[in-house]
């Protein structure tokens, strides 16, 4: 399937979840939010959320500011 | 805001959001050539709660360090900001994306309103405050220095107000002090100067004026040495406090000599 991470797209094995995801990505572990076609993930459905295709995913994480 | 009134070192503890701090300065984590010096500032300046900004991660470069490596967020604590937001709407998604990540319900609320002054979009932060203060974040909005806007924000339920002093990064220090006093005797809440300081002494007038704390980026980031200007912010925000703290002589168009008139020779 193909979906959007971060602005770009991305193909994934179908039905792959959110956490199935963030370890292909190796952030597992990391202080990260994840956003699913607009809507914020609490870190405990990651594993419970499978993407579908023409999914945008967004992930964040803190870096410096002021 | 108050009057200088006499209390001890011990009691003089900035609390805001819930919280309590010794240090009354907070910084920023943009800026730096590195997460070393970056840490290695913070350390410097003695600060307790750090500013850092919510951007995507790169997916490409993943196994790159992260902030959090260098700064131990159970030691400091985290105040995300939603810098580069120049909508209500972007600022509160941004608001909620912190959130989600886990550091709590403190939010630097900034939604700018012109991408060279950098100032606020006012009646956009008062639109995006409303609603973050609803969905239960501690809010604490980055301002110009407006009692009325100031008022506006205190009213509809931010922790603190924290009005420029003058642009982001432009160093020109508190440009108003006038109207920063007139919040301060106005706010019920904190007030923290946030924006355009320069140097240590810019970081000790904001304090003598009764500030409650300052927070800065660009003036220790931006200087030839960050790690021994974060040190001198950290004494000019204390000897800034301890002044206003001892109650200053006024000021007087003329002399009042400080030596004794009697027993002089002749």
């Amino acid at each position: 399937m193909r979906v959007i991470v971060n602005g770009e797209p991305h193909e994934l094995t179908d039905g792959l979840t959110v956490a199935g995801l963030i370890s292909q990505l190796s952030l597992n572990g990391r202080r990260i939010a994840v956003e699913v076609n607009r809507e914020i993930l609490d870190r405990e459905s990651y594993a419970a959320c499978s993407l579908t295709d023409g999914d945008e995913i967004e992930i964040v994480h803190f870096v410096g500011g002021g | 805001m108050q009057s200088s009134p006499v209390v001890s070192e011990t009691d003089d503890v900035f609390a805001v959001g819930g919280k309590r701090f010794r240090s009354r300065l907070i910084v920023g984590t943009g800026k730096y050539k590195d997460f070393d010096e970056t840490r290695r500032a913070i350390e410097a300046s003695g600060a307790e709660m750090v500013t850092v900004a919510v951007r995507r991660v790169n997916i490409t470069e993943r196994n790159k360090e992260n902030l959090l490596d260098y700064l131990d967020p159970r030691r400091f604590t985290i105040l995300p900001n939603t810098a580069g937001c120049y909508t209500a709407e972007d600022a509160i998604r941004t608001a909620h994306l912190a959130r989600g990540a886990g550091v709590g319900d403190l939010v630097k609320l900034e939604v700018i309103g012109d991408d060279k002054t950098l100032f606020p979009d006012v009646p956009a932060t008062i639109e995006a405050a409303k609603r973050l203060v609803a969905e239960g974040f501690v809010v604490l909005p980055y301002i110009n220095d407006d009692p009325i806007a100031a008022k506006r924000l205190e009213d509809i339920g931010c922790a603190a107000v924290m009005p420029l002093a003058a642009p982001i990064g432009s160093g020109l220090g508190i440009r108003n002090p006038y109207n920063i006093k007139i919040i301060l005797e106005q706010s019920r809440v904190p007030v923290i100067v946030d924006a355009g300081v320069g140097t240590a002494s810019d970081a000790a007038v904001a304090m003598e004026l009764g500030c409650d704390a300052v927070l800065m980026n660009t003036a220790i980031a931006g200087a030839k040495d960050p790690i021994l200007m974060a040190e001198a912010m950290r004494l000019g925000v204390e000897a800034g406090r301890k002044s206003f703290l001892a109650g200053r002589i006024a000021r007087k168009l003329y002399a009042t000599a400080s030596s004794p008139l009697d027993g002089l020779i002749g």
